[in-house]
């Protein structure tokens, strides 16, 4: 029997590490890793990824300027003036959008939980009502794919530019995302209480204010809250296709390659965020 | 036995509106909030709901019935599709791996770690991910041109910014023993995040940059509109030229994608909770 030392040295010769040390996935990670690159080179191609055009003379000059042009933002009061009047319909835009958003959200989402469904009480959920709930939910789809941005532009061509469309985009949007939300936050709970008021005799709107409502209602402000913060932020974006607010003066000041106004235009923008955020934070945590 | 009970069951509801109540307080500042937004924003209800209004809206809708269905579009319509997927998987891509960079700095990874970078991380990714995907592209176009390629950079950038903190969030809620205990033998710090806490958190990271993509699919879709590529430049050159048959193919294509996402995440989903 040969010693020890003379042992590893010929295992050593054979294999490139101790077995317990050799990887054993080491095949499937070198197959993962090979699939990866060969799905990211397409991917490469097709959106054009090319980061060598970023030091390209011809680009960098005038993205240089541009940029330097940042310093010092503008200031004086005529235009401090104007960003804030902006800057309060951006909020205002996202307000009223998701006001609206509710309006037809909470009868929506109201529609489709289940967890109030008379029939399902006594065993299978009736057809009718079975159908409608679906329908709803699929109304509840077709609102919230559709982007926001996308219901801006249509408006715009329709009602023309101004707020009213970026209000009328967050209120369809954003009625298809809380209806959606809603619905899931009042359906995860708890059914007991709901089912129990139900079952002795209660109205659904009864069993709803009752039962589901005080169980969720923490959970359903939160996410409304967290909701008014995204649709500042994308009322702000809204102008970009003419729908009013920040993005409309941050567009028009682009097109002139005013870096000084972006400038201030993209401070203002976040700080406006960073404020919604916090707010919403701590309402938030207040209510949890 | 219970000296509260009887108390406490048969409380009063209370006041509808009570001076020290937060709550009422909101409520009202809600509700005056919501009033002042439409009573200034000058809102034009009338033109909208006007006669002239509705027969263009109804135009409009009329327009949109009736698809192009041409191969030779159907065929580009599918390319942009690609394009958007490709350039939201590539942003995603990116932001992951410069989240996860930036978010080692913006995390306290023990107790007594310094972390003299934390605060100027934290801004920085705060700065990335408070400016809007649609925001970084227009400013990305001026660089880089018109073209998916603004696009990915665009998602990337505003998506590094919201990994990056949740990764760093991950990161510092991660259970502290594994690390300690490596720590504690003299390991060093990369190795320590090598084999004790990237372990860890590493199914949580992926679930988040999971679902980002998710996010960027529906982002990339729009970012077009200012002209960054994908099915939204589409959508804005044809909706430029009145060419509503287009317009409507692209925007039936926008809709497939986005239910194609959701409906795969949602099954995604089921799956992996059962």
């Amino acid at each position: 029997m040969p010693s020890t030392t003379s042992k590893t040295a010929f295992t050593t010769a054979w294999t490139p590490a101790h077995p317990a040390l050799r990887d054993p996935a080491l095949r499937l990670r070198v197959f993962w890793a090979l699939s990866g690159l060969a799905l990211l080179w397409p991917m490469g191609v097709l959106s054009e990824f090319k980061p060598w055009v970023l030091l390209e003379p011809g680009a960098l000059k005038p993205a240089l300027n541009f940029v330097g042009a940042f310093f010092p933002p503008r200031s004086d009061a005529e235009f401090l003036t104007l960003l804030l009047r902006e800057t309060w319909r951006t909020v205002a835009m996202a307000t009223a959008g998701l006001a609206l958003a509710l309006l037809l959200a909470v009868p929506l989402s109201l529609m489709s939980v289940r967890v109030l469904s008379l029939s399902s009480l006594t065993g299978r959920m009736a057809m009718g009502p079975s159908v409608l709930r679906q329908g709803v939910r699929w109304l509840l789809l077709v609102l919230r794919s559709v982007p926001e941005l996308v219901w801006a532009l249509v408006f715009v061509r329709v009602v023309g530019l101004g707020p009213t469309s970026g209000v009328l985009a967050i209120a369809l949007t954003y009625s298809g995302m809380l209806g959606k939300v809603y619905a899931d936050i009042l359906e995860s709970g708890e059914a007991h209480a709901t089912s129990s008021l139900m079952r002795n005799g209660s109205g659904r709107l009864q069993a709803f204010f009752y039962g589901l409502l005080p169980q969720n209602a923490a959970e359903l402000t939160s996410y409304t809250v967290y909701r008014w913060e995204c649709a500042i932020r994308s009322s702000a974006v809204l102008g970009f296709v003419g729908a009013g607010g920040l993005g409309q003066l941050m567009d028009s000041s682009m097109k002139m390659f005013n870096g000084a106004e972006v400038a201030s235009i993209l401070l203002v923008f976040m700080a406006l965020v960073w404020l919604a955020d916090r707010m919403s934070a701590a309402l938030r945590k207040n209510l949890s | 036995m219970y000296p509260n009970t009887g108390r406490d069951s048969y409380q009063l509801p209370p006041k509808l509106f009570d001076a020290r109540c937060k709550a009422c307080w909101l409520t009202v500042g809600v509700l005056m909030l919501v009033v002042a937004s439409f009573a200034t924003l000058n809102l034009q209800w009338a033109q909208f709901w006007s006669w002239d209004a509705l027969q263009r809206m109804g135009r409009f809708v009329g327009e949109l019935l009736h698809p192009e269905a041409s191969t030779r579009f159907t065929g580009k319509v599918l390319h942009a599709a690609l394009e958007t997927l490709a350039m939201s998987a590539l942003g995603t891509l990116l932001a992951a791996l410069l989240g996860l960079a930036l978010a080692l700095p913006a995390a306290r990874a023990h107790v007594h770690d310094p972390a003299h970078w934390r605060g100027v991380t934290r801004l920085a990714l705060n700065a990335l991910r408070s400016t809007p995907e649609l925001v970084w592209a227009a400013l990305l176009l001026i660089v880089v041109g018109l073209g998916p390629f603004a696009g990915t950079l665009a998602l990337g950038l505003h998506t590094t910014g919201v990994l990056g903190r949740l990764f760093a969030e991950s990161v510092e809620n991660a259970a502290p023993g594994p690390p300690f205990a490596l720590r504690l033998r003299g390991v060093g710090e990369a190795r320590v995040f090598l084999y004790a806490t990237l372990p860890q958190v590493l199914p949580q990271l992926l679930s988040y940059t999971l679902y980002r993509w998710e996010n960027n699919i529906r982002a990339a879709a729009v970012l077009g509109v200012v002209g960054a590529g994908g099915l939204g430049q589409m959508l804005a050159f044809h909706m430029g030229l009145f060419q509503m048959g287009e317009t409507s193919t692209v925007l039936l294509a926008m809709l497939v994608l986005v239910a194609l996402v959701d409906a795969l995440s949602y099954a995604m989903r089921t799956v992996l909770s059962r």
